[in-house]
């Protein structure tokens, strides 16, 4: 990753949610990149702060509860740099961003769409609101990117509600929305996740075709790694509100660094492979709000150390371009554990 | 009850099983027509094979799973199941028991030996039961043990699927959405069934959570000799699982062959498209995907002929105004597709060559 | 919209069968209440048991209880619903003539009720949690809790006795009583049609109190619903779509919220009208509101059998013709809603 095109930068990031009782660290410290008009899978398992850090982005952290305590998000844009994390979340020049030029996308196709605005409405909304276009101006863009997004017949579907469409075509409607003010990043949490394989292959099909006309940059979130390998070029592996690798999707794939991503690989069953026995990863997730005070892996970890427990490890450079955090790849630690196991 | 010589071996045998729901409209009694949930399915399990039931979402394979156990009422179909324990029971030549004609009270004693397990882990327990009780009621509505016995024998089912006996005065909520599956594994195994139908039982699991219950349904089998007929969406987990496959569409049975077979060798043009649409986590992948047009047509509108015609590449006249029957091409491998015998499809690459996909260095 | 009569037609075919259990029902309790309207009629005279007799043998109260039933039903069904022991006059009639009073107090009690549930329930939601919402929760369960005959009471002592700036009771004022001329009953309507300004005004005074303690006394349970409504929709997915957009919280509020929070909020509106009757029976009498439930409280008083049993169906007919219109109305809100 060259730092000359970087899009977006997320920099410690950290979001709360004060819960009854107890703080919830959904977010703890996230540091990543996207570069401008490529891919960053960000994958990890449920709860493990995907979502909230793109809310984040977006200033759509539900507050109260939630309330982003530190770190940055640097957008770079013509203009120079803006912390968006330092952005009123309601105000004038973050609503301007949000929607226009980072757009995002959700998971639930069936609750994502306003039932009671017919599709074309709901995308029309989004042109009027940023560009300077009249009804009918915006209801021709609004026909032309149900076009695009591959729904047939869109003069006619433009007018139809929500319930009308199944949920394959009002994923493509919410692809259709979010890409009509021609964003810089467009962040996809789980777009394809409740959908059928076969649909599933139709709509990241068409986003991997859009990708290339509308030269966004996608942050692209999973918890599939099938999903992550055809899709992205980078990946970010989230654990416990971390990140704890991010690599190039074949650095990711082809060698592993963090004992968890590479825990995953061996656990997930293949479709392409002989029928090995599955190594799972023993034990839980922790709860995030009773979150390990050392790496969040930790207790899980077959290769954990007595420093593991008591100290989260940063998230260093390993090979150039391929960051993990995990104290096996801190070279004085390294010498610390062999001398252990030299005692042993 | 109705005792019938099934075929030789087969641990439950299904033939034209058939449910169908009523569609009503709001507030009326006016019927709008049926949804073809499950629309005449064959289905032959071994004892002690794990039979895997794929295809997307509302094709039926919930609604067969359960009518397999008359847990919701068959429209149509014949159900044989060789049960263990009803033969020992005295009637020697019986063979196998016709499910759908048993009565009340044979129905309660074939529960036993057929047993099931939910996907969602979370509204599958009751909350305000402890897991002792939950995994013991089973045993109380059977009336069998004294209480002392019927604790020894949570324990024991507990330790089994990997909890503690701690772990019985706990409840529901105190636990991860992979232990609860496993309190629902407990539970299922604790009459000690022949059969048991896993109804996606990882799909709402965490990825890494996942393999776990994985190895432990594989454990299981293997230590108390099960019998799965294991119903889910995501196709790696069914070969990883599976003896046998059976692919569904729009309430039928499409295909059906050995997991090697079916993966290697496919015959029908659905099965060739789910197999390719199927996103694999290897970077360097590269396969023409067969993608389909269109969605999945409604199963109360089912299309002509063959179900699947409208978004079949292959489809040819006879495809529209015939259905296809389901047959054997040999080895028993069954499909319903005109062309069956004679398209070559393509197979799942085999990864194992392509290099060191997904392998931790 | 064939579908949609269709629907309206079933619907009322529906309430056939209601309307005569209901008078069954009614016709069985009121005849275990104690008292007989016969020397209800006459109190504390000096009547020959003879006279009384005569007049129970008139009204058919001799008869054996099934018999009498029988009588009234098949009067009923032909649109008969007999005459009031109590004045002597066809209670259809007195019902038809007082109906008008009711609609509008009802009507105006339901405005009231709806601005002030609905803009407070939502200004709550949008404001959870905060002291706005706080406020605003207290007063719902205030005006939910408050007797209204005593809610009434306060309005008429304050607005009316102490201040003076609004009469106690009755729906016109003085002379306006025998110059008005109404055309359809409802006095608000009438007094627009007959272009008479001064008329206008002072039924809008007479109608204020009443109205008002009727709306607050059905706000708390309307507005509760709202807040919990909109919170509700807050919470879904299609508000962060929206706010995705960029769009600002007014606007994601009044055109994407607000809409869907109505849906369920409309279904109780129906079911909330029946509640809005009971209480209507109340304001009418502290107010002297020459309407069907003043005339129903009276009507028992007196164990009136004939005019209580033709009042009670009444009442129930328009409480289920209202909630007809409330789920045809579900259509125009909610494009899933098809009939
Ligand atoms: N509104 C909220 N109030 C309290 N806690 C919250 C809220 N939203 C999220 N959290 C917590 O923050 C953590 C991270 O949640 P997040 O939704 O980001 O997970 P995720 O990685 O997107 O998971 P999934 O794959 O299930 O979508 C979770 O533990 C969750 O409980
Ligand atoms: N009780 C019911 N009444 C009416 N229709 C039903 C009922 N149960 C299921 N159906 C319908 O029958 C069809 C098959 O449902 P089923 O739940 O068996 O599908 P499935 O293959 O298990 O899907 P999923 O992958 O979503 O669990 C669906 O169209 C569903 O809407
Ligand atoms: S029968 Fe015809 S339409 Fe159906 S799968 Fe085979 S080729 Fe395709
Ligand atoms: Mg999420
Ligand atoms: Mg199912």
């Amino acid at each position: 990753m060259t730092s000359a095109d970087v899009l977006l930068e997320v920099r410690d990031l950290e979001v709360h949610f004060a819960v009854p009782g107890v703080t919830v660290r959904a977010v703890d410290g996230v540091t990543y990149a996207i570069d401008s008009e490529r891919t960053l899978g960000v994958v990890g398992e449920s709860g493990c702060g995907k979502t909230v850090t793109a809310l984040a982005i977006m200033g759509l952290i539900p507050s109260p509860p939630g309330r982003i305590v530190g770190g940055q998000i640097l957008y770079h844009r013509d203009g120079g740099i803006v912390d968006l994390a330092q952005l009123p979340p309601r105000g004038q020049e973050m609503r301007a961003i949000r929607g226009n030029e980072i757009a995002m996308i959700f998971q639930e196709p069936m609750t994502s769409l306003n039932p009671v605005l017919t599709i074309g409405f709901q995308i029309m909304e989004s042109i009027t609101l940023h560009q300077r276009m009249t009804k009918r101006e915006a209801k021709r863009q609004a026909v032309e990117m149900l076009r695009a997004v591959g729904i047939p017949l869109p003069e006619e579907r433009v007018d139809e509600f929500p319930h009308q469409m199944s949920g394959g075509m009002r994923q493509r409607a919410m692809i259709a929305m979010a890409l009509s003010c021609n964003p810089v990043l467009l962040i996809a949490d789980e777009p394809t996740t409740a959908l059928d394989v076969t649909i599933q292959a139709q709509v990241l099909e068409l986003m991997n075709n859009l990708r290339r006309d509308f030269h966004a940059a996608i942050q692209f979130i999973t918890h599939d790694l099938g999903v992550v390998a055809g899709m992205a070029d980078d990946v970010a592996v989230m654990y416990l509100g971390r990140i704890v690798e991010a690599a190039t999707v074949r650095d990711i794939f082809h060698s592993p660094k963090h004992p968890y991503t590479q825990g995953l690989m061996k656990s997930i069953p293949s479709l392409t492979r002989s029928k090995e026995r599955l190594v799972p990863i023993e034990g839980i997730v922790p709860d995030p709000s009773d979150a390990p005070p050392g790496c969040g892996f930790e207790p899980r970890c077959p290769e954990r150390m007595s420093i593991c427990r008591t100290t989260p490890p940063p998230l260093v450079a390993t090979a150039p371009g391929h960051d993990a955090a995990c104290w096996l790849y801190q070279p004085d630690v390294h010498l610390v554990r062999r001398t252990l196991r030299g005692w042993k | 009850m109705i005792r019938v010589a099934g075929e030789e071996g087969a641990l439950l045998e299904v033939t034209g099983l058939t449910k169908h729901f009523p569609v009503r409209q709001k507030g009326f009694r006016r019927l709008r027509g049926l949804v073809r949930a499950v629309d005449g399915i064959d289905l032959r399990i071994q004892e002690r094979e794990t039979l895997g039931l794929v295809g997307e979402s509302g094709c039926g394979k919930t609604t067969a799973g359960r009518a397999v156990l008359r847990l919701v009422e068959p429209t149509a179909g014949r159900i044989l199941f060789r049960s263990r324990r009803m033969a020992a029971d005295g009637v020697a030549e019986a063979r196998a028991v016709d499910v759908l004609s048993a009565s009340r009270r044979e129905m309660k004693m074939l529960r036993r030996d057929m047993q099931i397990i939910f996907q969602d882990p979370y509204s599958s327990l009751n909350p305000r039961m402890t897991v002792g009780s939950i995994v013991g009621e089973p045993l109380i509505v059977h009336r069998m043990g004294r209480a002392l016995e019927r604790a020894d024998r949570v324990r024991e089912v507990l330790a089994a699927v990997g909890l503690t006996p701690e772990h019985m005065r706990r409840y529901p909520h105190e636990f991860s959405g992979g232990q609860r599956q496993r309190i629902g594994i407990a539970r299922a195994l604790v009459l000690e069934p022949q059969l048991i139908v896993c109804d996606e039982p990882v799909s709402a699991l965490d990825v890494s959570i996942q393999a776990q219950v994985l190895n432990l349904l594989e454990d299981l089998q293997r230590e108390f000799g099960l019998t799965y007929l294991f119903i889910a969406h995501n196709l790696s987990v069914v070969k990883h699982i599976s003896n046998r496959v059976a692919v569904m569409y729009l309430g039928r049975i499409v295909e059906l062959a050995s997991t090697e077979r079916l993966f290697a060798e496919p015959k029908h043009p659905y099965t060739e498209a789910l197999v390719s649409a199927v996103p694999v986590p290897e970077p360097d992948y590269m396969v023409e995907r067969m993608i389909l047009q269109g969605d999945v047509p409604s199963p109360v509108t089912p299309p002509s002929g063959c179900h699947f015609h409208p978004r079949c590449r292959y489809a040819v006249e006879v495809c529209r105004s015939e259905a296809p029957v389901y047959r054997d091409v040999g080895h028993d491998h069954f499909v319903a597709c005109h062309r069956g015998d004679e398209l070559s499809l393509q197979p799942i690459r085999d990864g194992d060559r392509s290099g060191g996909g997904g392998t931790a260095s | 919209m064939s579908g949609l009569l269709r629907y309206a037609f079933q619907r009322l075919l529906l309430t056939i069968p209601m309307i005569f259990i209901l008078l069954t029902v009614i016709f069985l309790i009121i005849r275990v209440m104690p008292g007989d309207p016969i020397s209800m009629v006459y109190g504390a005279r000096p009547v020959s048991e003879e006279l009384k007799a005569e007049k129970r043998a008139e009204y058919g109260f001799d008869k054996p209880i099934l018999v009498q039933y029988g009588v009234y039903i098949s009067g009923v069904f032909r649109g008969d619903f007999g005459n009031s022991i109590r004045t002597s006059t066809p209670v259809l009639q007195e019902l038809f003539l007082r109906f008008p009073a009711t609609i509008e107090l009802a009507l105006f009690g339901l405005l009231v009720a709806a601005i002030l549930g609905f803009t407070t329930g939502v200004l709550a939601a949008t404001r959870a949690d905060r002291p706005v919402d706080h406020g605003i929760r207290v007063f719902h369960i205030a005006s939910f809790a408050i007797p209204v005959f005593w809610l009434g009471l306060m309005f008429q002592v304050i607005f009316a006795v102490k201040l003076k700036w609004l009469p106690v009771a009755g729906r016109l004022g003085g002379e306006m009583a025998f110059t008005f001329r109404p055309v359809t009953g409802l006095y608000v309507l009438d007094a627009i049609l007959r272009l008479d300004g001064h008329a206008l005004l002072d039924v809008l005074q007479h109608l204020a109190l009443p109205a008002l303690t009727l709306g607050i006394a059905t706000t708390g349970l309307l507005g509760r619903m709202s807040r919990a409504s909109m919170l509700e929709t807050l919470d879904q997915d299609y508000v962060t779509t929206a706010r995705a957009k960029g769009l600002g919280e007014r606007v994601v509020v009044l055109r994407h919220a607000l809409r869907n929070a109505l849906i369920p909020i409309v279904t109780v509106f129906g079911l909330e009208f029946a509640v809005l009757m009971g209480g209507a029976v109340l304001t009418e009498t502290v107010f002297s509101w020459p309407g069907i439930a003043s005339y129903l409280i009276r009507s028992i008083n007196a164990r009136d059998y004939i005019a209580v049993q033709g009042s009670v169906v009444f009442i129930a007919l328009f409480i289920s013709v209202i909630n007809l219109i409330v789920d045809l109305l579900y259509s125009l809100i909610d494009p899933r809603v098809r009939y």
